[in-house]
């Protein structure tokens, strides 16, 4: 592949990279969407309904050109003079509000699953709000939520796919540029898949053995 | 209340006065929706006694218990905890109240220990993490003093061997009393149960009555919701008959049982008649 498997593993490294960031903040804020929507105050409830709605209805491609060219604009106006937004932040935070968005919903759901009586145990004995959330809310949420939430990653690592149509050097970005350049197209977009599935074979993985430590013992 | 008051006012270890009680409510309203649950209620317990609220279902029985640890809040009317009024205040932007003190709520509901009708253990926690729990995180006993705490409660209600089971691998009156060790684990001035037998198969519940009964005969205050009505007939210093949101009739069982003065509780003791 004319010394492509070095670019390969460097595009892997950033597929990586952003995916894990991104699911990790992502993560975050479906925490903070989830409590927003179940809170009992209604401007939080609106504000993360609109987050979701709106996130969730534009498709990932857009967002990301959204975050890139609306931040390069905005970033030029604040400062005065032609500012570009690199393209692994402006990806990591598309998707980092695509993945927020989604784990928020999965989030609220799970809570929402917990029986009611599993917080008034909790608050019976004198627990606070905060330590219910942690000892009984979080751990049986995350049980809940797994599932879903391992598809979520699964679709994070192949949207990172997108961020290359702003320049992103990850494994979609070396392809094209190999395929064009060696007139092998072929070759470097299995070259691609392969790397992709092997990410997502090694996720599922990971997930099924993290969900069989978990899901013992359940309702 | 005031025959509760008539009743003991005389004990002589209780002072000249009124005895102060461990749990009172005042005039308690509660409206869930637009269901006027509970009608003004007052009911008062005295250390070391047993009452039993009965009442068919939905005559706010367990709402009125819930009111008393401040899972529901009264939309009108006064808790009071030993001496101590809990702060309750209207609710902003909507009806009903809301609890004022947080602090105050989380120290006095450590001090009533409630058992659920649904047992709500931790379905994620063995039954001795269950009952360890408070003890870490609300007494904030060190680690091994409250393995010690839950191991002995889990001893008194006669589950020391299943400490470390699942909920999930423990019969419902097993599961019952496990929930009653949680409650005791805290070492309650009041304990609540919100008919505490009422989810179990009937060859189960009496596992679950002879803890309480044994509880009772310790001398611990207790406010029983219960539709057993021999065992709030044998157990109880007081029994309270609820109807419609308001206490009904109300004094010790031998004779509110016996010679029920309302046609409500005549016709809730014999539905035949």
């Amino acid at each position: 592949m004319g010394g492509f498997q070095e670019q390969f593993l460097r595009g892997l490294e950033t597929t990586v990279l952003v995916a894990a960031i991104s699911g990790a903040f992502g993560m975050l804020v479906g925490l903070a969407g989830a409590a927003a929507k179940l809170s009992r105050f209604r401007a939080l409830r609106m504000i993360a309904d609109a987050y979701t709605t709106i996130v969730r209805g534009v498709p990932e491609l857009l967002v990301i050109l959204l975050v890139y060219f609306g931040g390069t604009t905005a970033l030029t106006a604040l400062v005065g003079s032609y500012v570009e937004v690199s393209a692994l932040w402006a990806g990591v935070f598309s998707l980092t509000v695509v993945f927020g968005a989604y784990a928020t919903e999965i989030f609220r759901g799970a809570i929402q699953a917990i029986p009611r009586g599993q917080t008034e145990a909790a608050l019976s004995i004198g627990l606070a709000p905060w330590q219910t959330w942690l000892l009984v809310i979080l751990p049986q949420m995350a049980r809940i939520a797994l599932p879903a939430l391992c598809n979520l990653w699964i679709s994070l690592l192949k949207d990172t796919s997108l961020i290359s149509i702003v320049g992103l050097s990850d494994i979609m970005r070396i392809a094209v540029v190999g395929a064009g350049s060696m007139r092998d197209p072929l070759t470097f977009y299995l070259a691609a898949s392969a790397l992709y599935l092997m990410l997502t074979s090694v996720s599922l993985l990971t997930f099924r053995l993290v969900e069989r430590r978990l899901l013992a013992p359940v309702h | 209340m005031q025959t509760a008051i008539d009743l003991h006012s005389d004990a002589p270890h209780r002072g000249p006065a009124v005895a102060t009680a461990s749990l009172r409510a005042e005039n308690v309203h509660k409206t869930l929706g637009t269901h006027p649950v509970l009608r003004g209620v007052s009911l008062a317990a005295y250390p070391h006694e047993v009452i039993s609220v009965l009442g068919a279902s939905g005559s706010g029985k367990s709402t009125l218990l819930r009111c008393l640890n401040l899972l529901e809040v009264p939309d009108s009317g006064d808790i009071w905890f030993r001496n101590e009024k809990l702060d309750i205040r209207p609710a902003a932007g909507r009806d009903g109240a809301r609890i004022g003190d947080a602090r105050q709520a989380r120290r006095v509901r450590a001090s009533l220990g409630m058992v659920f009708q649904s047992f709500n253990l931790w379905p994620h926690k063995t039954a001795l993490e269950n009952v360890m729990e408070g003890p870490v995180h609300v007494r904030g006993l060190a680690r091994r003093t409250a393995v010690e705490c839950a191991k002995h409660y889990l001893r008194k209600v006669g589950l020391i061997e299943r400490r470390d089971h699942y909920p999930r691998h423990l019969s419902g009156g097993q599961q019952q009393r496990v929930a009653i060790a949680r409650a005791l684990a805290m070492e309650p001035e009041v304990l609540l149960f919100d008919e505490p037998t009422s989810a179990l198969d009937p060859e189960l519940t009496g596992e679950v009555l002879r803890t309480i009964r044994s509880l009772a005969e310790e001398g611990r205050t207790m406010i029983l919701v219960t539709h057993e009505l021999s065992f709030a007939r044998e157990v109880s210093s007081r029994v309270a008959f609820m109807q419609g949101g308001r206490i009904e009739e109300e004094g010790p069982p031998e004779e509110v049982l016996s010679r029920p003065a309302s046609a409500g509780l005549r016709r809730f003791l014999d539905p035949a008649c």
